[in-house]
C-alpha cells in the first residue's frame, strides 16, 4: 500500500464560508458543472472566463466533503485526462466508454466469436472464459480468487466476473457522466462519489500496473530521466493518487 | 497470525452436517492501493469501527496480507467478490 499525499494540501481545509453548497445529493450542474453565482464569485474566479473559473488553488486542492457527498474543481485540461484513463478503463474491462445507459456485459462475452449462447451467458453473468486474464493490468482488476485453487479460482471467475466487470464499468460511467469534458466544479451525491472512488482507484491500479510500480516506487521515480517512456505518467498517477486521497477524506468525515 | 477473526459466526446451518473448518477471506498488500482507501473500505464493506479497520489495514501493510473476515464458505465468497470491486486483492483459503 501507499501512504499518498494526504499532507500536502486538501482533503482537510476548512470550508468556505460562503461557499454555495446547497443541499444535499444534488446531480450535477446542468450548465456543465460551472460555478454559478454564489456569495464570492467574482473574487475567487478572479474574472476568468466560466469554463476556466477557479483558482489554481482550487484546481489543486481536490475533493472536499459537502452535506450530501462531495465537490471538487477541475481545469479542462484536467477532466480530459480524468476522462481519457476512465474511458481506457472501461475499454480494458471490455465495456463501451458511452454514459448513456447500463452495463453491457454483452460487450465482454462478444469476445469469443461464433458462441450463439453469449448474450444469454451474459445475461446470467456466465463467463465463457473464466481464465485470469493475461494482460497484468486486467489480471489485477478481475484477480484470482483463490491463490492456491486454480479450480477453485476458475469455477469463481465464472458465476462472479460479468457482474465484476459491469460493477466497475458503471462506476467508470459515472465519472463520464459527471465530470463535464470541459472541467468545472462537479458536486457528487455519496453513491456518486463512492463510484468515482472505485472508479479512480481502478485507473489507478491499472495505470500502476501499467508503471510497474512496486514498494520503492519512489526511489524508482527519483532515478527517472526524461527520457524514460513512463516519465510522462507518473505526475499523472501521483495527481490521481493525490485526488484519490482527497475523495477518501472527503467522505469519511 | 492472530487477527481476530471478523464478521459474525456463520450459522451452523448453513452447510451440511460434515464439521467444516471456517474459510477466511485475505487481503493482501500491493503497492498501488491507498492505506486511507484500504481502511474506508474494510469501515464500508465490514462496518468495521476505524480503529478495527486501519489495524487490519496495517496488518496487510506491514505483515503482507491479514485475514479480514471469516466464516463459511459461501459468505467468504462474497466478501472477496465485493472486495475485487474496490479493487482489493482478496483471496479465499481454509484456516489451518
Amino acid at each position: 500500500m501507499t501512504g499518498g499525499e494526504q499532507e500536502t494540501s486538501g482533503g482537510q481545509r476548512p470550508e468556505h464560508g460562503g461557499e454555495q453548497e446547497t443541499a444535499g445529493g444534488q446531480r450535477p450542474e446542468q450548465d456543465g458543472g460551472r460555478e454559478t453565482a454564489g456569495g464570492q464569485g467574482p473574487e475567487r474566479d478572479g474574472g476568468q472566463g466560466p469554463d476556466e473559473a477557479g483558482s489554481l488553488e482550487d484546481l489543486m486542492a481536490g475533493f472536499r466533503g459537502t452535506s450530501g457527498g462531495a465537490t471538487a474543481r477541475f481545469a479542462a485540461a484536467q477532466a480530459a485526462i480524468i476522462r481519457d484513463l476512465v474511458g481506457q478503463v472501461i475499454e480494458l474491462i471490455g465495456g463501451e466508454a458511452e454514459d448513456d445507459g447500463e452495463a453491457r456485459p454483452s460487450d465482454t462475452a462478444a469476445r469469443e466469436p461464433g458462441q450463439g449462447t453469449d448474450d444469454l451467458a451474459a445475461m446470467i453473468g456466465f463467463a465463457e472464459n473464466a481464465e485470469l486474464p493475461d494482460d497484468p493490468a486486467l489480471a489485477r482488476l478481475l484477480p484470482d480468487a483463490y491463490s492456491d485453487d486454480p479450480e477453485a479460482s476458475v469455477e469463481f471467475r465464472k458465476y462472479t466476473e460479468q457482474g465484476l466487470r459491469s460493477g466497475k464499468a458503471a462506476a467508470a460511467r459515472t465519472v463520464l457522466a459527471t465530470l463535464p469534458p470541459g472541467g468545472g466544479r462537479i458536486r457528487l451525491s455519496e453513491p456518486e462519489a463512492q463510484a468515482w472512488l472505485r472508479a479512480l482507484n481502478d485507473v489507478r491500479l491499472a495505470l500502476g500496473t501499467r508503471l510497474g510500480v512496486t514498494d520503492d516506487f519512489d526511489e524508482q521515480v527519483a532515478g527517472m530521466g526524461p527520457e524514460d517512456p513512463r516519465a510522462a505518467y507518473v505526475g499523472v498517477y501521483q495527481w490521481l493518487a493525490f485526488l484519490q486521497e482527497t475523495l477518501v477524506q472527503a467522505l469519511s468525515r | 497470525m492472530s487477527v481476530a477473526p471478523a464478521e459474525v459466526e456463520q450459522s451452523e446451518t448453513e452447510e451440511k452436517a460434515v464439521p467444516d473448518l471456517p474459510w477466511v477471506t485475505i487481503v493482501w498488500n500491493d503497492p498501488i492501493n491507498l492505506m486511507s482507501y484500504v481502511t474506508y473500505v474494510f469501515q464500508t464493506v465490514f462496518g468495521y469501527a476505524k480503529p478495527k479497520a486501519e489495524k487490519l489495514m496495517l496488518d496487510v501493510h506491514h505483515k503482507g496480507k491479514a485475514v479480514v473476515s471469516s466464516g463459511g464458505r459461501e459468505a467468504m465468497e462474497r466478501d472477496a467478490e465485493t472486495l475485487h470491486g474496490y479493487g482489493l486483492w482478496a483471496t479465499i483459503s481454509h484456516d489451518s
